[in-house]
């Protein structure tokens, strides 16, 4: 062999490259060029839909499949980026008087919590920066203390129960049990019309992408590396010098961060928020979505989001009941017998087929 | 008497309730490091053994039997196979009370079903009516049960050792997998009664076990993993604050109160009231 | 040429994604598709069945009877599964998908409101059957269970008649006790009533233990209570233990039902009085076919209720405005149907043009012992609707924003 050596080695590194991302952007076409040409309207809103869990998802993917942390109220997050959005719709409505359904709480001025949020820049950021602010909050509280496994889970799941008794109790402020509902444009785009979501499917899937790429980044370098090494020992990670509380509560918070973006997204594509997309079971059923994908991989988490929104959806059409049975059964297997899900089942395929 | 004095005895009822119901959650738990979320689907289904037999005292044994044997047969078949992956094992749970909360719902219909409270216990002293106050009685009689179960018998003397020391008490020739069978036995058999006793304050629906899931995790949480004495007075604290917190606000103010102390509790005790003592590192 | 698999995948879930959208079978000219869009699991499941149930024996006893317009009717079942934004978006493939020509459904407030851009802007038509806290008229929506005027204030004139002057107030946390309790307040204002105290419960609440104890520290004259579901299980099983009876305080609900009535123990609640428009027990001849025909078809056991007459009713009008208007288009119905009288179980309704809700006679009954309610007082006459009180002097103000 007298073929220069380093060639080889550059070029299929090269093509490694090229052909790790050949798969994204095999995706990415499907998803932003043929979706949108071959789905009926509301058909692709549901996509959209499912597209913002997998936001939620890629975010629980990175918290707990790299990072270790199960996080059960992750619908916090999602509600809290909804929220701002919704205010910020309501408001824009309203044009200086009040959101209806303050008419009917007796409400009779707007309240200074919502002033900030007629501002789209404002309820933007806050629908990123609110959830981001909270995870630091808490994750600096609870893991500076060493709460975790299965104390963080349950601590999660009550923020879930609390925030949802909160926001219902609120009613004045936050639409109550009925949240928010009856948007009519965004940003002077008519929200009925099919090229407005379509227009807003489009976005969804970008940001969707563009995350998915980031967070990949992320996971490959140090500090990913790092996050995993807290993951399997956190004690060992601390003696090393690393502070595993700083790591963790930052993951936390760019979790947070994405469910917040998803909720803002989600806002608009299915014109409700409300308490009851937020609470236990919701953010329960998104961890089944991540964990049904297959959690060590990213886009297992996605692809797990989008298989169980379809699933639930194309199930309630045919036979309501049997969608417990389904996600439950479904979720036993799943942990009991392929705990990496569809991801590592594929992982599988593909090793057996090239020993 | 003021108002605000029969919130006590009132605190006190509703610890009762919450130490009952996460009792054997303390159980499985503590001892297995198990997040039983099907632990509510236990109630549930002792709360419809209450119903299918009718007859209160009876219905305690049964409910202990039939709630025990559905933990033992999880237990056997899914969760010894996870033991590694505690996290995993909460899913599965989850799982697991979705199945059987459609389950009940396809035996018994979505309706709320009538379990007739016995004669002799209508009637009352003072603000607390009879029913409470054999609420509490058995929340004391569970206490000491698993009290003396754990320090007098010698199988909950190996209980102990395996949960501070699985390995070495396997070393010592404790048969573990029994071990965890009995408990996860006697978890869910204590969730069993726990269901029979909230049939005489509440809802007996498919949807039993969620409203009271919550509230039995936050218990163990402040009270430290598989502590006894951390889940009573655990529950026994919860149900004050929750008595009061209600009385001078309201009912969804009070729970997030709850939640607000429990958070800035673990800030001084991240592991609960009590921990236990172990040289395992993560 | 190997084709990514990932691209394979990506594919197929969106050829998943898209199948269904083939089910709009060419119109069979002999058919005329309706949705049913009620909640079949979750938490409302128990309530929504038995209205899905009543509507779907209004459509087959429509369909005996000939169909309409020659045609019959298909109903399209979907599942709001609890959950409002699910009420939405089955609604949209209800509209776009199936095409139906009107959709009966919801029950609680927060699934009407989350339906209600929906059916505004595809311009269809949603017949919600249940009585609700008022405030509001959609254009298309028409409402055949009672507004606030219909049932809250009959049941607060029922109280004062009685010589009830001290209330407690008790409800679920949520929009229809919330309003209420506002209207009741206005009213007890304007009536020289007393409100003792005014008490909420998150959804589902099971410890009434303090909520029992200031209650009967305040001493009502009586309780006027808006729970929902569940906590009036634990609400009545407590009250009673703690020797509250319906003689020294009796406790007004309007959300409880002859179906909630079993699983609340009629123990617990016989004597209370209910505020609603129609009972089992109600004397029509039309009610007397109604509830024959429901028990031949679901069971001997069962028993009929106030929302679910009003959904048997909701089919039967909105058929006979279409009949009226020759065609199922939703303007043309739209226009027919305003002055339509009907002899229903519950007596005569007529749909009003102006909001498009109904005219109903009030009723209070009090629970027997052996499940069903016996009437004891009734407006006489059905009463106009009136969602947003303009008809009463003391309310104005409550209507809010509009």
């Amino acid at each position: 062999m007298n073929r220069p050596r380093g060639m080889p080695v550059l070029r299929s590194r090269v093509l490694t490259s090229i052909r790790r991302h050949v798969p994204f952007a095999a995706v990415a076409v499907v998803a932003l060029v043929a979706a949108p040409l071959l789905l009926e309207p509301f058909r692709l809103g549901l996509l959209a839909k499912y597209l913002c869990y997998a936001i939620v998802a890629l975010g629980i993917g990175l918290a707990w499949g790299k990072g270790g942390m199960l996080t059960l109220g992750q619908g916090v997050f999602f509600g809290l980026g909804g929220y701002s959005m919704a205010m910020y719709l309501k408001l824009t409505e309203a044009e200086g008087g009040l959101p209806d359904f303050m008419g009917w709480s007796g409400v009779e001025e707007l309240p200074a919590l919502w002033a900030p949020f007629a501002n789209p820049v404002f309820a933007l950021g806050m629908a990123v920066l609110g959830p981001v602010l909270l995870a630091v909050v808490l994750g600096t509280l609870v893991f500076r203390q060493r709460v975790r496994g299965a104390y963080f889970a349950i601590l999660t799941q009550a923020l879930a129960a609390a925030m949802v008794i909160l926001l219902v109790g609120q009613q004045g402020l936050t639409g109550g049990t009925n949240g928010m509902t009856n948007f009519f444009e965004l940003f002077g785009q008519d929200l009925a019309d099919d090229s407005t979501q379509r227009g807003l499917y489009l976005v969804v899937a970008s940001v969707l992408g563009l995350l998915y790429l980031g967070t990949r980044q992320l996971v490959e370098s140090r500090y990913g590396r790092l996050l995993v090494a807290v993951r399997d020992g956190e004690d060992r990670v601390r003696f090393l010098g690393y502070d595993p509380a700083l790591v963790k509560t930052v993951t936390f918070a760019l979790s947070a961060g994405m469910a917040g973006l998803a909720g803002a997204l989600f806002v608009p594509v299915v014109g409700i928020i409300s308490p009851a997309l937020l609470g236990i079971v919701p953010s329960l059923e998104l961890v089944v979505a991540v964990a049904v994908g297959g959690r060590h991989a990213l886009a297992g988490a996605v692809l797990g989001a989008v298989v169980m929104g379809y699933a639930k959806t194309a199930f309630s059409e045919q036979f309501a009941d049997g969608w417990l049975y389904l996600q439950g059964a479904l979720f036993i297997l799943v942990m009991t017998l392929a705990p990496k899900g569809i991801a590592g089942l594929v992982g599988r395929l593909r090793n057996a087929r090239a020993a | 008497m003021p108002a605000f004095v029969n919130q006590l005895p009132i605190g006190l009822s509703i610890g009762a309730v919450l130490l009952l119901i996460a009792l054997g959650l303390t159980f499985t738990f503590g001892q297995m490091g198990v997040i039983n979320m099907a632990h509510g689907s236990f109630i549930m289904a002792g709360a419809y053994t209450a119903y299918l037999i009718g007859d209160l005292l009876l219905a305690l044994p049964a409910a202990f039997l039939v709630a025990g044997l559905m933990g033992l047969v999880l237990e056997r078949a899914a969760i010894r196979h996870l033991y590694a992956r505690p996290l995993d094992t909460l899913l599965l749970a989850w799982g697991v009370s979705l199945v059987l909360q459609q389950l009940a719902r396809d035996l018994f219909g979505a309706p709320n079903v009538q379990v007739p409270a016995p004669a002799w216990l209508a009637g009352g002293i003072g603000i607390l009516p009879y029913n409470r106050l054999f609420i509490m009685a058995l929340a004391v009689a569970g206490v000491v049960a698993v009290w003396a179960y754990l320090t007098r018998t010698g199988l909950g003397r190996r209980t102990q050792a395996v949960v501070q020391n699985r390995r070495l008490a396997a070393t010592s020739g404790i048969d573990t997998g029994r071990v965890d069978m009995l408990t996860f036995f006697i978890g869910s058999g204590l969730a069993g009664v726990a269901g029979v006793a909230v049939t005489l304050i509440g809802p007996v629906g498919p949807a039993l076990g969620e409203v009271y899931i919550v509230d039995a995790f936050l218990v163990v949480v402040a009270g430290g993993l598989g502590q006894l004495r951390g889940a009573v007075l655990a529950a026994v604290g919860l149900g004050l604050l929750n008595s009061y917190a209600e009385f001078w606000s309201d009912a969804s103010l009070a729970k997030v109160i709850v939640f607000a102390v429990i958070i800035a509790f673990l800030q001084i005790r991240p592991q609960g009231m009590f921990v236990l003592r172990s040289r395992v590192l993560t | 040429m190997r084709i990514p698999r990932p691209l394979v995948s990506a594919m197929l879930l969106l050829a998943l994604t898209a199948c269904g959208t083939d089910a709009e079978s060419a119109a069979q000219s002999n058919e005329i598709k309706v949705g049913l869009l009620h909640s079949l699991s979750g938490t409302m499941a128990i309530s929504e069945v038995t209205v899905r149930d009543a509507e779907l024996l209004a459509i087959d006893e429509i369909n005996k009877a000939g169909g309409v317009l020659g045609k019959k009717l298909v109903p399209v079942v979907e599942d709001g599964a609890s959950d409002w934004p699910t009420f939405a978006e089955k609604a949209t493939k209800l509209i776009r998908q199936d095409k139906v020509a009107a959709v009966f459904g919801g029950w609680t407030s927060a699934s009407r409101k989350a339906m209600l851009p929906v059916f505004e802007r595809h311009k269809a038509l949603l017949w919600y059957p249940v009585q609700y806290e008022g405030l509001e008229s959609s254009p298309y929506i028409f409402y055949t269970g009672a507004t606030t005027n219909q049932q809250i204030i009959p049941g607060l004139d029922y109280l004062r008649e009685q010589g009830k002057k001290r209330l407690f107030l008790v409800g679920s946390d949520y929009v229809f006790p919330r309003t209420a309790n506002k209207i009741i307040k206005a009213y007890a204002a304007a009536n020289g009533m007393e409100i003792l105290g005014e008490e909420y419960t998150p959804l589902g609440h099971t410890e009434y233990s303090t909520l029992v104890n200031k209650v009967t520290q305040a001493r009502p004259d009586a309780v006027f209570n808006t729970l929902n579901g569940d906590s009036n299980v634990a609400f009545f099983k407590q009250l009673k233990s703690a020797g509250a009876t319906a003689e020294s305080m009796p406790v007004l609900s309007v959300s409880i039902a002859e179906e909630e009535v079993t699983g609340i123990g009629v123990d617990n609640i016989a004597g209370h009085p209910v505020a609603w428009n129609y009972y089992q027990t109600t004397e029509t001849p039309a009610n007397e076919a109604f509830v024959q025909a429901y028990k031949a078809k679901y069971g001997q056991d069962k028993v009929t209720s106030d929302p679910m007459e009003a959904g048997y009713n909701a089919v039967y009008l909105w058929a006979e405005a279409v009949r009226k208007a020759g065609t199922t288009e939703v303007e043309a119905v739209r226009k027919a149907a305003p002055g339509i009288a009907l002899e229903r179980p519950e007596g005569l309704v007529t749909i009003d043009g102006e909001n498009q809700h109904l005219y109903k006679t009030a009723r209070i009954g009090v629970i027997q012992p052996d499940g069903l309610i016996k009437q004891v007082w009734d407006s006489g006459e059905p009463i106009k609707p009136d969602p947003y009180l303009k008809g009463y002097p003391w309310a104005a103000g409550l209507a809010g924003a509009k």
